[in-house]
């Protein structure tokens, strides 16, 4: 759906997406990357498993929400990637305490 | 500029380091007031001036000069003595002055003599069929990447809806190279006239000019449907297709994206939880906190500047910031607040800023099948509740938001009603026959955003100890 | 102008409702009062716990009433009221509080009570496998559990208004007195007059007994309560433990109640509340150390609802010691909720038979007389 502009010269970094290497960039947020990479990046809903994607990117509608090295329930869209950082798609209710 | 609040308390705390926050930081800190600006970005700008010191778009000329224009105020809060954090989620306000913030994934309480809310504006709920399909974004989603990351969309791509921020957002996506099949823009054609009485305010004003040669260098290479009155997205699993009305002209153009817009509104869920009181706003069709002339709300101590306080764009909410700011140091430091602008003159700019406001919020005001949807169409996105679901509820007793919550999950989901609260008030309202006012709002409550329970159990234990940490 | 009825009910919490919908089927028309809207504030806020368990003794009896028409909610108000029974469960944390429990079931049975029973370890896990493997045991009565209390509170008044209840929300009963053998209330610009006045206004009902003379050692609270997202089934159960304040659910939906009554700061005239996260904070630190599992899980709301406290956390319940015709309903002290239904069934019965079958002597306002006290 996006692709990066030939003007972007940021410094490239790796994070695993569900345990597979993805490339991104210095300063992307984690559900930018997340589109950027061209992956199916759907969550599925803890109400109903519908299937969705981030919607405002802003920090308020909580369709980005992902599980960042461990803690569940995160808002992709606010926190930057850092390099080797480990992201699952949450799929359903997000499970507790493993 | 990522660690816990230096001190415990603070003559000001501004909330949110969009136009509205930096002014007002900018204005309390040099009046000598220790001042603590909190922000949920990585970065100053808020949603305008997003990644205004990061950006990855090196030809300016492509996100314009007003976005570059707010360089010259994050500049000032730099230079300043106020301490800023960012992504910092302040996540509780209350009547004490008492602000929860969580950094880092450790939360802390810090008090403050003056809170200045500047905690912008969001889209507008869009609530059409199949908008939580995966594929569909707001516009400000696309503009938010944009900005901070250079992604442009690259596939078969729809913008639909209408105001000034889908005509800006449409020309940087052509700047950057990105693609757009089609705008279908929504304005209702009965609004050009009801906006004519407002039009020489608006021609004479900054919007003008700068509108008109961006809408033409936009229509100059996508074509544009206009006088929309349907709107459906469509897919399995995600978007696929977009269908329209217009006229009598009935079409379904296959996309990937579609990137929705019709307009902002204030974003009230810190302020309402602080327990600011707000009122229905008929012209805006939104909640607006109820304000004295410098911003100051219904609960001592709290102010509010920026679009949170009533949509008026960048520049008002500048001028807005300032004023909130100079009442602050009227406040707790009168001698200082001879050093800075006059109140009479930051009115007068106030006015001046404003000046269109009308025009616009007038052309731009929403449809209404556009704001209260029927049938199977999604209204809060979180619980997944139809608006057929509330329409029931009203039929079997449910008064209002908050009755309504005995019957259906609305509203509590993790976004907490901010994409579904406007909607469910009006729905609400036009099935029983009463005002929005009449119907009100959600309760809401803190965390205004989630925490975790192992955060909130690490909380420092007493006084005593919230002292030792955050002096530590 | 007057409008007469068969007896005015001051407050639309599931009390009120539930007085108001059992003199309905009693063949009575009752015109309820509320000021905000049925269930506003603690009967629709509470944790919507159906609780005999850890009762203090007085009020057992009409615990076990009310319980009996929870089993039969559905018939009694066409809502099921999101009521589950999987019981709930008292935890002991240690050896000492284990043996506070034996002592309470024991001196429960020889009252001749037999809803508690004392469980080891190894039923302790086998109901609440989550729980810290550090817990000797503790009490369950299985066929407790829980409900929705908005929706609880909802249906009560709506059943009411179906079998002829008047309800009236969104003005406050004022001028309360007796006039020519009548109580009447003023409601707005109207006036409701009635043999029979019932005051069930919750947080509310102190001024009222006050004003009529029968001041009761009655404080304003707000007890608080959080609830986390939705996460994977994984307790049936209610539990509440023995030693410290915690109360802990798990809906069908997912989400997880923690309450257990640390107070916030009531604002009533605000109808308003000020929460304490500090003492949230200790709530969440019990959580952790009890359910591991629920370390990161995410709090997406916290609130608390007004309510009544009395000296001795008993309720008042029975008719004025002063007054013909006026009956009190209220100072449930944080545990009204489960006794709404026979509260409301067992004031119905003293208002049109003049008794009840129903032990509750202990909970007479006549308890707090001076000359009693």
């Amino acid at each position: 759906m996006f692709r990066r502009s030939d003007q972007d010269r940021r410094p490239s970094l790796q994070i695993f997406v569900d345990g597979v290497t993805v490339e991104a960039r210095e300063g992307d947020t984690v559900s930018a990357a997340l589109l950027a990479s061209g992956r199916d990046v759907r969550r599925e809903t803890a109400v109903s498993g519908a299937p969705r994607l981030p919607y405002c990117m802003m920090g308020v509608c909580f369709d980005c929400l992902v599980t960042i090295d461990g803690v569940g329930n995160r808002q992709g869209c606010l926190v930057p990637v850092a390099a080797g950082m480990q992201i699952e798609i949450q799929k359903g209710k997000r499970e507790i305490g493993r | 500029m990522n660690a816990a609040p230096q001190r415990d308390a603070y003559d000001v705390v501004v909330i949110g380091a969009g136009p509205a926050g930096l002014a007002a930081t900018a204005t309390a800190s040099a009046a000598g007031l220790s001042t603590l600006l909190l922000d949920e970005n990585p970065g100053p700008g808020g949603q305008v001036w997003r990644a205004i010191a990061s950006t990855p778009v090196t030809a300016r000329d492509q996100l314009g000069a007003d976005y570059w224009a707010g360089a010259e105020l994050v500049g000032e809060v730099r230079s300043s003595k106020a301490e800023i954090i960012h992504r910092a989620t302040v996540w509780s306000l209350d009547r004490h002055l008492e602000i929860g913030i969580s950094i880092g994934g450790a939360s802390a309480f810090v008090k403050a003599r003056r809170v200045i809310l500047a905690t912008g504006a969001l889209e507008r709920p869009f609530p059409i069929p199949g908008w939580t399909l995966p594929g569909v974004m707001t516009a400000g989603a696309a503009q938010t990447m944009l900005k901070s990351s250079a992604l442009v969309p690259d596939s078969r791509t729809v913008i639909s809806g209408q105001g000034p921020l889908l005509w800006l957002l449409a020309a940087q996506i052509l700047r950057l190279g990105g693609r757009i099949d089609r705008i279908l823009d929504t304005t209702e054609r009965k609004n050009y006239l009801a906006a004519l009485p407002h039009a020489f305010a608006f021609v004479t004003s900054a919007y003008f000019t700068k509108g008109l040669a961006m809408m033409r260098e936009v229509k100059a290479k996508v074509e544009v449907t206009t006088g929309v009155t349907e709107l459906a997205a469509a897919g399995e699993g995600r978007l696929a297709s977009v269908s329209y009305v217009a006229g009598n002209h009935r079409e379904t153009i296959p996309a990937d994206l579609l990137l929705l817009h019709q307009g902002v509104v204030p974003n009230v869920n810190l302020a309402m939880a602080a327990g600011v009181e707000h009122r229905w706003d008929n012209l805006q069709l939104c909640w607006s906190p109820a304000l004295d002339g410098n911003g100051g709300t219904s609960v001592e101590g709290i102010a509010i500047a920026g679009d949170g306080a009533g949509i008026s764009g960048a520049n008002a909410a500048v001028v807005r910031g300032r004023i909130a700011a100079r009442g602050a140091v009227e406040a707790l430091a009168p001698a200082a607040a001879a050093k800075l602008s006059p109140m009479a003159a930051l009115h007068a700019d106030l006015a001046k800023a404003e000046r269109g406001r009308a025009f616009l919020d007038t052309l731009f005001r929403p449809a209404r099948q556009f704001r209260i949807p029927a049938g199977d169409t999604i209204v809060c996105r979180c619980e997944e509740v139809t608006a057929r679901d509330i329409v029931d509820a009203v039929a079997i007793g449910a008064t209002g938001p908050n009755q309504l919550k005995a019957y259906r999950r609305t509203g509590m989901g993790p976004c907490q009603g901010r994409l579904c609260g406007l909607t469910v008030t009006e729905l609400m309202a036009e099935a029983r026959g009463k005002t929005p006012q009449e119907i009100g709002y959600y309760r809401l409550r803190a965390p205004v955003k989630p925490i975790t329970l192992a955060e909130l159990a690490a909380m420092p234990k007493t006084d005593d100890d919230v002292k030792a940490v955050v002096r530590g | 102008m007057t409008k007469l009825a068969d007896a005015i009910i001051v407050g639309g919490g599931i009390h009120g409702c539930s007085t108001a919908l059992h003199l309905t089927l009693a063949g009575m028309k009752p015109v309820l009062i509320e000021k905000d809207y049925a269930g506003r504030h603690a009967s629709g806020v509470n944790a919507g716990g159906v609780r005999q368990l850890a009762r203090h003794v007085a009020e057992i009896p009409l615990s076990i009433r009310s319980m009996g028409i929870w089993e039969r909610i559905n018939e009694l108000l066409d809502d099921d009221c999101s009521f589950e029974s999987h019981g709930q469960v008292l935890v002991a944390e240690n050896e000492t509080e284990l043996a506070a429990c034996r002592a309470r079931v024991a001196e429960l049975n020889a009252l001749g009570f037999t809803h508690e029973e004392l469980i080891d370890g190894t039923e302790l896990r086998r109901l609440v496998p989550a729980v810290a493997d550090t817990c000797p045991g503790g009490v369950v009565s299985r066929r407790d559990g829980a409900a929705n209390p908005a929706q609880t509170t909802t249906a009560f008044r709506r059943k009411a208004e179906q079998l002829g209840a008047t309800v009236r929300e969104g003005v406050a009963a004022s001028n309360v007195r007796r006039e020519d053998g009548l109580w009447r209330v003023d409601v707005g610009s109207e006036t409701y007059a009635a043999p029979v006045l019932v005051n069930a206004a919750g947080a509310w009902a102190g001024r009222i007994a006050a004003a009529l003379g029968e001041p009761v050692p009655v404080e304003t609270v707000a007890p608080m309560l959080m609830i986390t997202s939705r996460v994977p089934h994984f307790i049936d159960p209610v539990v509440i433990l023995r030693g410290r304040k915690l109360s802990f659910k798990q809906f069908k939906n997912g989400t997880v109640l923690i309450g257990g009554g640390h107070l916030a700061t009531p604002d009533q005239d605000r109808n308003e509340t000020v929460l304490d996260w500090p003492s949230l904070a200790i709530s969440a630190r019990t959580v952790f150390e009890l359910f591991p599992v629920m370390r990161d899980a995410t709090i997406m709301r916290a609130w608390a609802g007004i309510e009544a406290k009395t000296k001795d956390d008993l309720p008042v319940l029975g008719p004025s010691a002063h007054h013909a015709g006026l009956y009190h309903q209220f100072g449930f002290s944080l545990h009204g909720f489960q006794l709404g239904p026979g509260a409301g069934a067992v004031m119905a019965e003293l208002i049109v038979n003049g008794g009840t079958q129903t032990r509750i002597g202990d909970l007479s306002i006549d308890r707090f007389r001076p000359s009693n006290s």
